[in-house]
């Protein structure tokens, strides 16, 4: 039984991995700059944990129907306690560390793989969030749904452009791609939302000044955006 | 409870999900490998010069035998190595008191 977690070489064109390491690259290098500085000397060792935390939790497979088991991204957590640019880079160092230590991810599909769970996860879910909790000051029920619902979106946004990438590439038809990988990730991406909801819920229950992006009536709320959420 | 607790409880679940759960997950293949195998597309799969080099290959720890031990020893040593990659990163680019 192949471990894999990623897309492997061999699955996209040379033209199509280029184009996503250029992506992954550039939205890697904005993060970079736009993440200096965010973060205060509490939330240092954070970045280190979720790292941590995201790789480990990506190896953990759950059976979900049809012979099929699914794992955690962890893109939405990670937007959800540091924003959406500092996950990027967590997200990216995860897949590389994977790819050239553990084989696990092509060294050519690299791109893709950051692009798809760390770069358009992030955005997905940093766009929600800033949208309907960070701007609105969201109920903590509300603001859940939204965390549950981001972690689910990212799942699918990931599928959806796995399944661009290989259309492009020549190796499978479209709409057979695209119906497959989104009918098997729905329920994975429930499975994201769970762990992600109940994630999050445990440390806004004790620590919440920790998460970059918190409900209005959380304890020692600070304005958002001082805590490097989007914007 | 403090932050340094919370972050000592993250670690702790890493490495109790890298260590310890990790060799005994569902082997079954994920969304992408079974849409690979169903659309016959599985055994384009390549691995280049680089990564038959790789250090621990398949999540195996160099030089152990029983699968499981590799496996979880592969998976502490990755996440404390991008962990550390991670907290390496923040320190270098935290906000300076002012």
């Amino acid at each position: 039984v192949i471990l894999a977690v990623h897309i492997p070489d061999g699955f996209l064109s040379g033209g199509v991995a280029a184009v996503a390491w250029l992506a992954a690259l550039a939205a890697i290098l904005i993060a970079l700059k736009v993440a200096d500085g965010e973060l205060d000397e509490e939330r240092v060792p954070l970045v280190g944990v979720l790292a941590a935390f995201v790789f480990a939790a990506q190896m953990i497979n759950f059976p979900v129907a049809g012979g099929t088991s699914g794992h955690l991204l962890g893109a939405a957590l990670a937007v959800v306690m540091l924003g959406p640019w500092l996950a990027c880079i967590v997200m990216a160092v995860v897949v590389g560390g994977q790819a050239l230590i553990f084989a696990d991810g092509g060294i050519a599909a690299m791109g893709a793989n950051v692009l798809n769970v760390g770069v358009l996860g992030a955005g997905v879910c940093g766009g929600l969030l800033h949208a309907l909790v960070g701007i609105r000051q969201a109920s903590r029920a509300v603001y859940l749904g939204v965390v549950g619902a981001c972690a689910w979106l990212a799942v699918m946004v990931a599928a959806a452009a796995t399944s661009l990438e290989l259309a492009a590439s020549g190796t499978v038809g479209l709409q057979t791609v695209l119906i497959a990988m989104l009918a098997t990730h729905m329920a994975i991406g429930i499975g994201e939302a769970v762990i992600t909801v109940a994630a999050v819920r445990l440390v806004l229950a004790a620590r919440p000044d920790l998460l970059a992006y918190r409900p209005r009536d959380a304890v020692g709320a600070v304005p958002v955006g001082a805590t490097g959420a989007m914007g | 409870v403090s932050a340094r607790k919370l972050l000592a409880l993250g670690l702790l679940l890493a490495v109790v999900l890298a260590g310890a759960v990790s060799p005994f997950v569902s082997s079954s293949p994920d969304g992408l490998g079974k849409v690979a195998e169903q659309e016959g597309f599985l055994d384009k799969r390549e691995t280049g010069a680089l990564q038959r080099r790789a250090p621990a290959g398949g999540y195996v720890f160099p030089g152990v035998e029983p699968p499981g031990p590799a496996k979880a020893l592969a998976g502490v040593s990755g996440a404390l190595l991008v962990g550390v990659v991670g907290l390496g990163y923040a320190r270098l680019r935290r906000r300076r008191a002012p």
